[in-house]
């Protein structure tokens, strides 16, 4: 079976990385920004099994990695949120321009 | 360690113990009891002292007939060095033993005579702890072994006369004074530690024993460096001695460095009795003694300088006691124009077989004087007790109304006035003939000298107690307890008899008894001369008259002159303020302002808050504007990165 090259694979990584970084920057929605960083996460996540996958076959490192990453990315996500209902508690809007009290 | 150790150890910790107790926990008891707190441990000290001297001249200290030093006590406290180090510890010597007598028995009496004089005053045990106080330092000092050691106590003995002259803090001619006294001796006291580090730098060691050995022995190589040296004439070692002297000068007020003493008696009474009398003011006296080996073997120049300055400060101080009004003033300028007799007696002293009766001389003079002129305050705070007022013009007549007084007075007189035979007389002979053995010069002034002593001092005493006739229902009734009376009557004993001790046979230079000269041919001059002095002052003040105020205005402007001090304080003040503070304390200030706080410090703090202004926007709370910086720096380090590894 003919099997996808790996600068396919690569290609997708990529994208889905630099759509995560402008999602990160456009967004003001603070729970889009959070969905912007699970994107890049998930590259970083697609690039981890694709080296594995085709440059060291016989060994796991890159898919317990990846394992690794989900589980944090969870723990970050709730994390997250827990923060971001604060903030709403506090300001009545997730509106990352609104709530830019923490400063000099 | 033997009794006569321990009682040595005691005599020096009783006072700072007393001290201490009052100073912590003195306004817990009553007046009475803290006066009597510090009357105990002076008396035991003095008791202490005369045993310590009891075992020291006869017993211990006595070895084939020679007085040899003692050390009872030596520990080290502060090490620079293997050989150079900080000990404190007690030595016994002829002169520390007497200085011990000296100081404990003219203290004790002071303590006893406060508890009458200081009766009621504000803050009475405070004053009993600052007299604790200074007792300590000045016992410290004089048994020190160490030249820093005795550097220490004499700041001490600084502080502790600073507090006591101040004592009545609500006058400000009395903290004027105190400053005084404390600026002029603190100076005086640079010279004496620069004295110090070159005498330490040039033999190695801080142990005055130690330094007097090698500063004396033919053939030392640290004698040799030292005076290898020189500068404008002099080798270095006399100029260090004469930094050392520069120290003492300060405390024992020699000219130029007197004018702190007269302004001192803002102080109490009995404080001037103790400190500007007896003790404080001999311990340049003291310290040159301790020193004299090396002053009179290596560097006879510079004990001459002692001798010419010793010889002018006596006839300068004793011409101003002359014209000074204020009783307490004139006591303070004879104490002056003393001193200066025993800073010429060592002057004039020599090293050798029959040169070195002025050393004895000096240290009996210094012993005989403690007990008259301390007798001679706390008469002079007896009769200011009475009359309330220093100036001579409120007294007059007073024979009737202090009997006690007026008796003692005389006999201090007469003592100082070195009339025989009572104390000073012996001591004073001593001294005018050891002078005119070596420098006659010194000894014509001396002669002088002595001739206006008498007469200022029967000046004052007939001007106190005889000029005015005796008023007939006088109020100035002799109220004084027991208190004041009785150490008047011991020291009036004391300043009667203490010239019959054979003095030269328990102190002199080298420890070897020396039989002090005495012909009676050799002292019919100075006793003619005394009773001279005595003569005029009673036909100028025997009655009230118009003759001194003639003589005075004959003299218009020598006496006025001398009624001024020779404006000694203010040419230091035209010193100090036009010419010091013109050219020295505007330029520093200025410098102070505008490159130390303007430049350095505002300069500092403003660039700190310049830059935290520019940076400050940065830290905007816009998390995306963060994560902006972040990126960049993230693709900053992968740009460098692939430059690096491609």
């Amino acid at each position: 079976m003919e099997q996808v090259p790996l600068s396919h694979i690569l290609i997708l990584s990529s994208t889905l990385f630099f759509l995560g970084v402008y999602g990160f920057f456009s967004r003001r929605n603070l729970i889009t920004m959070l969905m912007s960083v699970e994107l890049i996460l998930n590259s970083v996540n697609i690039n981890f099994i694709a080296f594995n996958k085709y440059l060291f076959p016989h060994q796991l490192e890159g898919i317990f990695f990846t394992m690794f990453i989900i589980v944090v990315a969870a723990a970050e996500v709730s994390i997250s949120i827990a923060i971001i209902i604060n903030l709403y508690r506090r300001f009545k809007t997730i509106d990352i321009e609104d709530t830019t009290t923490m400063k000099y | 360690m033997n009794s006569y150790d321990l009682s040595a150890l005691l005599i020096v910790i009783l006072p700072i113990l007393s001290f201490t107790v009052l100073g912590l926990f003195g306004n817990r008891f009553s007046n009475r009891t803290s006066g009597l707190i510090g009357c105990a441990s002076l008396v035991t000290t003095a008791i202490l002292a005369l045993y310590v001297a009891a075992g020291y001249f006869f017993d211990f200290g006595l070895v084939n007939g020679e007085h040899v030093k003692h050390i009872a006590l030596q520990f080290q406290w502060l090490k620079f060095t293997d050989s150079l180090s900080i000990d404190l510890g007690i030595v016994l010597d002829p002169i520390s033993v007497m200085m011990l007598l000296v100081i404990t028995i003219v203290s004790s009496m002071v303590h006893i005579y406060s508890l009458g004089y200081m009766k009621g005053e504000d803050y009475f045990e405070r004053y009993y702890a600052y007299l604790s106080l200074f007792s300590f330092s000045m016992l410290g000092l004089v048994v020190a072994v160490n030249i820093f050691q005795m550097y220490i106590f004499w700041e001490l003995v600084g502080v502790s006369s600073f507090l006591l002259i101040g004592f009545y803090f609500t006058k400000p001619s009395a903290i004027a004074a105190a400053k005084k006294a404390f600026i002029v001796t603190r100076f005086a006291d640079l010279g004496f530690l620069i004295g110090i580090l070159m005498l330490s730098y040039n033999t190695k060691s801080l142990d005055f024993f130690t330094i007097i050995d090698r500063l004396t022995q033919v053939g030392s190589p640290y004698l040799a460096n030292f005076t290898a040296t020189s500068f404008m004439g002099m080798s270095a070692l006399s100029w260090a001695l004469l930094l050392v002297f520069m120290g003492g000068a300060g405390k024992s007020a020699m000219f130029p460095l007197h004018i702190w003493l007269p302004d001192a008696m803002e102080g109490p009474t009995p404080v001037s009795a103790l400190i500007h009398a007896a003790t404080m003011v001999v311990a340049g006296v003291f310290l040159v003694a301790r020193l004299f080996p090396v002053f009179a073997i290596s560097a006879p120049d510079a004990l001459l300088i002692i001798a010419y300055i010793g010889a002018f400060t006596a006839l300068f101080a004793a011409v101003i006691a002359c014209t000074q009004t204020d009783i307490k003033r004139v006591l303070a300028y004879s104490t002056i124009s003393q001193i200066a007799y025993m800073m010429f007696a060592l002057g004039v002293a020599g090293w050798g077989e029959g040169k070195m009766e002025g050393f004895t001389a000096s240290m009996f003079h210094l012993f005989t004087h403690a007990f008259f002129k301390a007798l001679l305050f706390l008469g002079a705070g007896a009769v200011i007790h009475a009359v309330h007022t220093n100036e001579m013009e409120g007294m007059g007549g007073l024979r009737k109304s202090l009997p006690i007084t007026h008796f003692t007075f005389l006999i201090a007189c007469l003592a100082i006035a070195g009339v025989p035979p009572f104390a000073g007389f012996f001591s004073k002979e001593a001294i005018l003939s050891s002078a005119l053995q070596t420098q006659p010069l010194i000894f014509y002034v001396g002669l002088f000298t002595s001739g206006l002593t008498a007469f200022y001092m029967f000046r004052l005493y007939f001007r106190i107690f005889w000029y005015n006739p005796v008023p007939e229902h006088s109020h100035n009734h002799e109220t004084h307890t027991w208190a004041m009376n009785i150490p008047l009557i011991i020291l009036g004993v004391g300043a009667a008899f203490a010239g019959l001790i054979p003095f030269g046979s328990f102190v002199s230079a080298d420890g070897k008894a020396l039989e002090l000269p005495f012909h009676l041919t050799f002292s019919i001059a100075p006793v003619a001369v005394g009773l001279i002095g005595i003569g005029i002052a009673y036909l100028l003040y025997g009655k009230k008259n118009e003759i001194p105020d003639k003589i005075a205005s004959a003299v218009s402007g020598f006496y006025q002159a001398a009624y001024h001090k020779f404006y000694i304080d203010e040419i230091y003040l035209f010193i100090t303020k036009k010419v010091l503070f013109n050219l020295v304390g505007r330029p520093a200030a200025w410098f102070d302002r505008t490159v130390v706080n303007g430049l350095f410090i505002n300069g500092s703090a403003e660039t700190a808050v310049a830059t935290s202004n520019a940076i400050k926007p940065m830290q905007s709370g816009r998390l995306q504007s963060y994560t902006m910086f972040f990126l960049g720096g993230v693709l900053l380090l992968a740009a460098l990165l692939i430059i690096k590894f491609m």
